[in-house]
């Protein structure tokens, strides 16, 4: 294990990070088409690749649908691929998630998350992300700059371990527009970490293969139990990569994060940059008021982390669960509240969890709201979604 | 026949061996055969331009018909025709009939 020697730090939006992560990856083929909060960092990568900095093939597309169908053909021959987009371009691009993640092509995404029409909203939530969950891709929600540069490096690593596309995901605006400092990688050490290997199956004419056939009710089933076996793998191989990536450049997360859980009676449970700055903010505040308050933030969504979030959980009285999206009609309308009350369910454990909606349509979270929501775990521990910040 | 498990197949149903399809016989989806009347047929090459499966095949020779000779004739692949029935209603003389199987 070599440690690096200098310190190499540029204050980057998140978009950015995301552009030099690529470019420090070696992509070779990005597939493109604007979108905001997207935009600014396939810009950042066409510039990369205009001045000779990165040797990869810019394809401009005509759509997202178009966009991730050219990155599934480049990965099926073999390339290293990305593409990235947000909101409406998610949507479009939604059937071929599907067909990405069945055809188990190490492709990686970048989405900054934002809000869907109607009505429209350029600005951040998680409903496009929150759509694409069951998709079979591996979903990482990162919380700074930093974070979403290291995890794109990780994603291409546990991509191309598992064959399994990947999402990295973060704010909308909130992160993607805003400036923070960034440490980059030596970017030899990043293709150390990176090796090129050759895939089992690719499209090369002196091996035919046929890709995307149709499978008969005799077939199909195996193959959709290939992607649950290998998103269970996918959160064993997660932690493994974070962990040597650790020891390599000196900065992990594991797939949950905790914040001042070690004696906290009442958790807090987010995602995203927002979320997780306020509810820590808020904590520090709580316990300056005398209540023994602490943040969980799951970094790693898809495959859900069961085991580490019910850990983390363990040993409080109460929790709330922030979900910066909706889903209309749901028996509990949080998204990440859904999954972990199914998770507590499955293993016997019954405790006061309240699903908190809130930050929909980038709607500012205070942390004086994080701080209510200590409050109500306190003094009225229960079971129920309440939407917060909105006027009613 | 015990078919492969999931954990025995190739990932993402990626088919590794070329042309493996030809053993898909076809047939058993077809409920009306093409049956080509030779003594209509002008040897225009329509149905075997218009057969979406390419199950049309072209027979090179010398082939008397009446007081006519050709130097081809049509014949149908039973084995992948999947009974469309495209080419009966593609041919200009009427000389394909779909025939119940």
């Amino acid at each position: 294990m070599q440690v690096q020697k200098t310190k190499h730090i540029e204050a980057l939006t998140t978009n950015y990070a995301m552009a030099y992560a690529v470019k420090a990856v070696d992509v070779d083929v990005i597939a493109v088409y604007p979108i905001t909060p997207q935009t600014t960092i396939v810009e950042k990568i066409s510039e990369f690749v205009a001045n000779g900095e990165l040797n990869a093939e810019l394809i401009h597309v005509e759509s997202e649908h178009s966009a991730l169908s050219a990155v599934v053909g480049a990965a099926a021959t073999g390339a290293r691929v990305f593409t990235a987009t947000s909101s409406q371009g998610l949507e479009l691009m939604h059937e071929v998630l599907h067909i990405a993640a069945g055809m188990r092509l190490p492709i990686v995404m970048a989405v900054p998350s934002r809000a869907l029409s109607a009505p429209i909203s350029i600005h951040g939530d998680y409903s496009d992300l929150m759509n694409a969950r069951d998709t079979g891709w591996v979903i990482y929600i990162a919380a700074s700059a930093q974070e979403a540069y290291d995890t794109v490096i990780q994603a291409f690593r546990l991509a191309e371990s598992v064959s399994l596309p990947v999402m990295v995901s973060y704010d909308g605006f909130l992160m993607s527009h805003t400036v923070e400092p960034v440490e980059l990688n030596d970017e030899e050490e990043v293709r150390k970490f990176l090796p090129r290997a050759l895939r089992p199956y690719t499209l090369n004419p002196k091996r035919p293969v046929t890709m995307g056939p149709l499978a008969s009710p005799d077939w199909y089933y195996e193959f959709k139990y290939q992607q649950v076996l290998a998103l269970k793998e996918a959160y064993k191989v997660a932690k493994e990569v974070d962990s040597e990536y650790g020891r390599r450049f000196g900065r992990s997360y594991g797939v949950v994060e905790t914040y001042r859980m070690e004696d906290a009676d009442y958790a807090i449970v987010a995602y995203g940059g927002a979320s997780y700055g306020n509810a820590r903010a808020a904590a520090d505040l709580a316990r300056e008021r005398g209540i023994a308050a602490g943040v969980v933030r799951v970094r790693l969504y898809r495959p859900f982390p069961t085991a580490d979030v019910l850990k983390a959980l363990d040993s409080v009285k109460a929790f709330a669960v922030v979900d910066r999206a909706i889903m209309f009609g749901s028996p509990a309308e949080g998204p990440l509240y859904k999954d972990i009350a199914a998770a507590m369910y499955m293993h016997g454990i019954d405790k006061p969890a309240l699903g908190v909606i809130h930050g929909i349509g980038q709607r500012t979270i205070y942390v004086e709201d994080m701080y209510k929501i200590y409050t109500m775990l306190r003094e009225n521990p229960r079971k129920e979604v309440v939407f917060m910040g909105v006027r009613v | 026949m015990t078919l492969p498990t999931a954990t025995e197949l190739p990932i993402g149903a990626v088919v590794t061996e070329p042309g493996s399809t030809r053993r898909n016989i076809t047939a058993g989806w077809r409920a009306l055969r093409p049956v080509i009347h030779d003594d209509r047929c002008v040897r225009c090459q329509l149905c075997w331009m218009y057969c979406p499966e390419g199950t049309i095949v072209e027979l090179k020779g010398v082939f008397k018909v009446g007081n006519r000779t050709y130097d081809t004739k049509y014949e149908i692949n039973y084995d992948y025709c999947k009974g469309c029935g495209i080419c009966a209603n593609e041919c200009p003389t009427k000389a394909i009939e779909m025939v119940p199987e």
